[in-house]
């Protein structure tokens, strides 16, 4: 077996891994800005939460529609908007913190999911919209997929200044002018149309894995929103090129395999990056500790 | 007539030809924000009841008190961002949209990767907004105001690359660029050592020179004393405001102190503060 055959034929040969391929670079483009600026926010719990509120909305979807591309995604864009807004909601009005709030949706979100889809369908329907299907990524949720990406960079282009300005001091726009509450809740759709077009390929408790992981990655790396940007994106396509072939190759599922690609390259991340790495930590206070001892 | 002319030119020539607002402080004496009769709650508890009194156009004013006085409440409320529960503050529609408030540090994260520069431009926001561009002038009034503040080298760093006192500096220099007829500062100088503390104190004696009306919070009275000429001397009601000679006295900072001696909000270092 050359490298050839490991790498270039599966996709030479069948469409469905093209096709998952082709979704996967789609994703990327659009999980890597947002991914960063849900860490750079802090909000990696939020999305967390957002995604497991899309299986409820999809479930109820699927329920009504079965199996359609259509029901679910409408299903799962409301179940996800619905959560963010409740949460927020819930954050202002107690003085509750914060986390506590998600985790309690995150729960009830899965557990309802799981009890809706047991009402109509079997544990493979169950096991699909969980974990995904991207092996069986079909014309109609690529083209989806690739309007989310598309969307999401442009709408990101439009409102990069404001946003950014109301993820660093949102008190100073409230000030300034107001609408730093239509920005957030901008960019809070974005983060749900993207766990959307996410869930078609990897499922509900996967979708998040794409966005989190290789912004948290990158940190490690980069300094910049644009650079952080940019190389979540790569880090995801890589972990989709990667994934693909390991599910390909050794019969595993697609989605799982991708997100734990994402998962080395994290962990791989933590040791030996350069900024703030446990190798580079661990340089830094040897260094200044010899110095403070001479 | 002809002495409020005389009054205007000098004031635009102490401005190096910037005006400051829309004809806000032609006058000496005018009130620019009025305090009447004012309760704010801060977390379900009144944190200032019933303060009355002025800040009149282009005074120079310290709020000292204990912690728990109920001063960053006071800017807060000054600022718009907490509502009155009785009372009014009564400011010019067209100073209240442009009060530039430079509240705690410790409320922004340093770990964000932003530039010092980007941070300094968003004093422009009043003017170029979600879309608007960033032209020549006003890429050119960044960098003065980054000179301005000493940090002139620092405008491509990150913040989290800088230290405690260079990001003050910059926040400065984003209220230096905001242009604004009345500043809010809250505890500007918490953390920040003594050469950043002169260089700003500096940047608002310049600023009470322009006549904006500077407001600040502050726990330092050798400080007020020396850079500020009125004092509002808060233990969550009004003990004294006033001259700083007439205000800060020994007997009314005994009294500050015993004002606040029932408080479970009071800790050791206001006392140490007080007892400079």
């Amino acid at each position: 077996m050359n490298l050839h055959m490991l790498l270039i034929e599966p996709f030479v040969e069948f469409g469905f891994m093209r096709r998952a391929l082709v979704a996967c670079l789609a994703l990327a483009i659009g999980c890597g800005p947002v991914g960063t600026l849900l860490v750079i926010r802090r909000m990696s719990l939020v999305g967390d939460a957002m995604a497991h509120a899309l299986l409820p909305g999809a479930a109820i979807g699927f329920v009504l529609g079965g199996f359609s591309l259509a029901a679910m995604s409408v299903g799962a864009f409301v179940g996800g908007l619905l959560v963010a807004l409740l949460a927020g909601f819930v954050t202002r009005v107690t003085s509750q913190r914060e986390d506590a709030s998600f985790a309690a949706f995150y729960l009830i979100a899965l557990a309802a999911g799981v009890m809706i889809v047991s009402l109509r369908g079997s544990s493979v329907d169950l096991y699909h919209l969980l974990f995904g299907t991207i092996l069986a990524v079909d014309d109609a949720a690529l083209i989806l997929i690739a309007m989310v990406a598309s969307l999401t960079v442009l709408v990101l282009a439009l409102i990069y200044r404001p946003l950014i300005l109301e993820c660093f001091d949102p008190a100073f726009l409230r000030d300034s002018s107001g609408h730093g509450a239509l920005y957030h809740l901008l960019f809070l759709g974005l983060v749900v149309v993207n766990l959307v077009a996410g869930f078609q390929a990897l499922g509900t408790l996967m979708a998040v894995g794409l966005m989190m992981l290789p912004a948290t990655a990158a940190r490690f790396w980069a300094t910049e929103i644009w650079s952080l940007a940019l190389l979540a994106s790569l880090i995801a396509l890589l972990c989709g090129l990667g994934g693909l072939l390991i599910s390909f190759h050794g019969n595993l599922p697609s989605g799982p395999a991708i997100v734990s690609l994402a998962g080395v390259v994290f962990l791989v991340s933590l040791v030996v990056g350069p900024r703030e790495g446990l190798v580079a930590r661990w340089y830094q206070t040897r260094r200044t500790h010899s110095l403070s001892t001479r | 007539m002809a002495a409020r002319l005389g009054g205007r030119t000098a004031h635009r020539r102490a401005l190096g030809g910037r005006r400051v607002g829309a004809r806000i402080g032609a006058t000496v004496t005018t009130s620019l924000a009025q305090v009447r009769n004012l309760t704010v709650s801060y977390r379900g508890r009144p944190a200032i009841s019933a303060l009355t009194g002025s800040f009149t156009t282009g005074s120079l004013t310290a709020v000292y008190g204990p912690n728990g006085a109920g001063k960053s409440t006071l800017l807060a409320a000054l600022a718009g961002r907490l509502a009155a529960a009785n009372g009014s503050i009564e400011l010019p529609a067209a100073v209240r949209a442009r009060t530039a408030f430079l509240p705690q540090r410790a409320e922004l994260d340093r770990t964000f990767p932003i530039r010092v520069g980007d941070v300094v431009a968003m004093g422009h926001w009043a003017r170029a907004g979600a879309f608007g561009q960033v032209n020549q002038v006003q890429r050119r009034a960044t960098a003065d105001a980054l000179h301005r503040v000493g940090i002139s080298g620092l405008a491509d760093r990150l913040i989290g690359e800088v230290s405690v006192g260079q990001l003050q500096r910059a926040l400065f220099a984003r209220v230096i660029l905001q242009d604004a007829p009345l500043i809010l500062l809250d505890e500007p100088f918490a953390a920040v050592d003594t050469t950043t503390t002169a260089d700003l104190l500096g940047v608002i004696r310049q600023w009470h020179v322009e006549r904006r009306t500077v407001v600040a919070v502050l726990h330092d009275v050798a400080q007020v004393r020396a850079h500020f000429p009125q004092t509002l001397l808060l233990a969550r009601k009004m003990l004294a405001w006033g001259a700083t000679t007439d205000v800060v006295t020994a007997v009314n900072l005994a009294q500050l102190r015993t004002m606040a001696e029932g408080w479970t909000l009071a800790g050791d270092d206001w006392r140490e503060a007080v007892a400079v």
